[in-house]
């Protein structure tokens, strides 16, 4: 599909080959060792601390499926709330599209250089590099993402980019960019490594022509834009140029401030275990006549990208999602893993069912099957969304499509012919679970089984103990029958 | 209840443990007959989450009908596996549900079924289990039993009321164990990671006997332990309550004289 070529590269497709360099990789399992206390214990504190707090998720549950059943209104009162602000509001039905208006914007703007907040879908669409085809050089002021931009690499969580890190990777990345500091500086503390990339970034806030933000929430009663962030980088971003573009997709919509402050109160304590974000800034078209400070032009550029071939769809659910990240958070297949394995920008939970959806499931079909349906990620999101429900549509849709490999689905087929048919299901597995019974009971299990090699590389197979269950039963009842008769 | 004649409970035994560990069907039976109930065990197969797990709806739904239709007659359908019973009762309806006929059916049917631990504790009232178990032991929340049934006090109740046993908790009780079935086999490098990690906090446990609701999920821990040569022991729960500790435990040699 052509209107994904400038979006992201995805290697999803190798997602095993991925993972198994990913749990190899031993200084990113040290890194992801963090993930998995962190950010689980801080979020179930903050969500005891608030008795109404799953009174809350389904509040902002509500508000999101009011939402997406009327967005096509509201997206029309947001853009004239928008105008009536002075600003101006781009539609982008594709990624191409939507970097195509942003560099054209940059370009009209002469920007040279331009300041970027945190966005996924600047991510999505590949805006950097279309930045860069154009000449025009995008500075990532979020300290995750700055870390990430320096290394080249993509963000490896919806929140927290750059979480596949030491400490020690980032000090060295750190000596090995900033090349005109003293190479004998003490970068120990951590706050030593925020405080070099706050002074590097405060020249350019000052430099950049234009800075773009995404947003966590679009208001279509005031037009305005909500970012929600720890740093304050947001906040220069959209404050110091003369242009602020704000990107995001358009399921971010919330009708009123109301339902904005709704969201934000599930949102900080779902993410981080925050109350509250350390700001919450809210933009409103450009800079009014006795403003002190604010761009001049404000530009808002909604991005469609597959997203409105959801609604309707069995998928609609995940257009709820706030990227809080507590699916990912609570994941035991992105705690071995990590976020890069899953290919493309969206990882964990809620990537397993949002990637296949943005660049197809032919090339995502391992992400919805790599889940074990525990449940944790439906259990803490925070506008519920039934994330394994939707990945096993997934499943069914490469089912359909006979995506799943030939031997697979050959194996589904043969077992379920048995298994639709109890009385000869029984037959079989008794001389099955004989047989094997048989070879193991004296060791109790095997270290290799023919077909098994997929459980017993890593594992042993318990023996079964002998004869099946159901023969057992089958051989007692009729024994105690005739004894009656 | 004494009054009613004894409930009638259809056990499915699940295909796990008809296969592979028989002696926990026959445990389910004793404690569901100690309780006062007549046990009943139609022909029957697998609850067929290997095919909607998969994707493959139909046959989902044909082993989802053939289960309904064996179970007809039972007051209760009764499953030793929270994820068996998972899946009939939240998942079977969702399968018929552009079926309303059929749905009707799936409905009751689910309705009527239970996971068996909790079976005992919130509808049969048991309260205290009087066999002994002088082990200390450490519990598995199985994921379905958990976040589909929300059952998480109920083992630890009964358990906890057995004389001589002593509980203890392991740090994330309730993170998956890296079985998910079909995934253990699939994606089984990142399966072996999560069970590692499990394998873990058992171990900083120094519980002598591991126990969950779950064959999959004991299948799966017994096998990572027994692999890495950790002595520890591993029971299905149902043979802990109905105080049959002399079956070799889960992947544990048979001693000549245990043939069933």
């Amino acid at each position: 599909m052509s209107a994904h070529s400038t979006m992201h590269e995805s290697t999803s497709p190798r997602f095993k080959q991925n993972a198994r360099e990913a749990l190899d990789n031993k200084q990113l399992q040290s890194a992801l060792g963090h993930v998995r206390h962190r950010f689980i214990d801080k979020r179930a504190q903050a969500a005891a601390q608030l008795p109404e707090f799953d009174d809350l998720r389904d509040s902002a549950k509500a508000i999101k499926d009011h939402v997406l059943a009327h967005l096509d209104l509201y997206l029309a009162h947001y853009e004239q709330q928008v105008h009536a602000a002075g600003g101006h509001v781009h539609f982008a039905r594709t990624a191409q599209e939507a970097s195509a208006i942003i560099v054209d914007l940059c370009q009209k703007a002469g920007a040279t250089t331009v300041t970027k907040g945190k966005s996924m879908v600047s991510e999505e669409i590949g805006l950097n590099a279309a930045l860069l085809a154009a000449g025009i050089k995008p500075v990532e002021t979020d300290l995750g993402e700055y870390i990430i931009q320096i290394r080249g690499e993509t963000p490896s969580h919806i929140i927290a980019p750059a979480v596949h890190l030491t400490k020690a990777q980032i000090e060295a990345d750190f000596r090995r960019t900033h090349t005109h500091l003293d190479a004998k500086r003490n970068l120990d503390a951590p706050e030593s490594l925020l405080a070099e990339a706050r002074t590097l970034l405060r020249d350019q806030f000052l430099r950049a022509d234009v800075g773009i933000t995404g947003a966590n929430l679009l208001v279509a009663e005031t037009g305005s834009s909500i970012i929600v962030t720890n740093e304050g980088n947001g906040d220069l971003t959209q404050i110091l140029p003369k242009t602020h573009i704000v990107i995001a997709s358009i399921e971010k919509i919330v009708p009123t401030l109301e339902d904005a402050a709704q969201i934000l109160r599930v949102l900080a304590r779902s993410a981080t275990g925050q109350d509250m974000t350390v700001y919450s800034t809210l933009s409103t078209g450009p800079r009014r006549a006795g403003d002190p400070d604010g761009p001049e032009n404000y530009h808002v550029v909604l991005v469609d990208n597959g997203r409105s071939s959801m609604i309707g769809s069995e998928f609609e659910d995940m257009l709820r999602c706030i990227r809080c990240g507590a699916c990912m958070n609570h994941c035991p297949v992105y705690h071995a893993v990590g976020g890069h394995a899953y290919g493309w920008v969206y990882p964990g939970p809620m990537g397993s069912v949002l990637t296949p959806s943005l660049i197809g499931v032919d090339k995502a079909g391992h992400l919805p099957n790599a889940s074990t349906f525990c449940g944790r990620c439906e259990s803490v999101c925070p506008v519920r969304i039934p994330l394994p429900k939707l990945m096993r549509h997934w499943r069914e849709r490469e089912f359909e499509r006979h995506l799943s490999p030939a031997t697979f689905r050959w194996g589904l087929s043969f077992w379920a012919a048995f298994a639709k048919r109890p009385r000869l299901y029984r037959f079989v597995t008794s001389f099955t679970a004989r047989a094997l019974g048989m070879m193991g009971r004296k060791v109790g299990s095997f270290r290799w089984l023919p077909l098994a090699s997929g459980w017993t590389a890593t594992r042993n197979l318990a023996a079964p103990q002998g004869d099946t269950f159901q023969s057992q039963w089958h051989r007692q009842r009729t024994a105690k029958d005739q004894r009656k008769n | 209840m004494h009054s009613n004649p004894k409930p009638r409970i259809g056990l499915f035994v699940t295909c796990l443990v008809d296969m592979f560990r028989p002696s926990v069907g026959f445990c389910a039976v004793k404690l569901l007959e100690d309780a006062g109930c007549e046990v009943v065990v139609p022909v029957q197969s697998c609850c067929g989450q290997p095919a909607y797990n998969s994707g493959d709806r139909a046959h989902a739904r044909d082993i989802a009908l053939t289960h309904i239709k064996a179970f007809e007659g039972c007051d209760y359908i009764v499953a030793p596996s929270g994820s068996c019973a998972g899946m009939m009762v939240k998942h079977y309806p969702e399968l018929f549900a552009d079926d309303p006929d059929i749905l009707a059916q799936a409905r009751s049917f689910a309705s009527k079924c239970h996971e068996l631990v909790s079976f005992l504790s919130d509808v049969l009232n048991v309260t205290h289990i009087a066999q002994s178990c002088h082990h200390s032991v450490t519990y598995h929340d199985s994921c379905s039993g958990l976040r589909e049934l929300g059952i998480s006090d109920q083992p630890r109740r009964l358990l906890k009321s057995m004389e001589g046993l002593t509980l203890i908790e392991m740090k994330e009780n309730d993170v998956c164990c890296g079985f998910g079935g079909t995934f253990a086999v699939k994606y089984s490098d990142i399966s072996d990671a999560i069970v590692s990690q499990k394998c873990r906090n058992i171990e900083d446990t120094s519980a002598d006997l591991l126990v969950a609701g779950d064959l999959g999920c004991l299948l799966n821990m017994a096998g990572k332990l027994s692999r890495q040569g950790k002595k520890t022991d591993v029971r299905h729960i149902v043979e802990v309550l109905a105080g049959d500790l002399t079956t070799p435990a889960i992947g544990a040699p048979h001693k000549e004289g245990n043939a069933q």
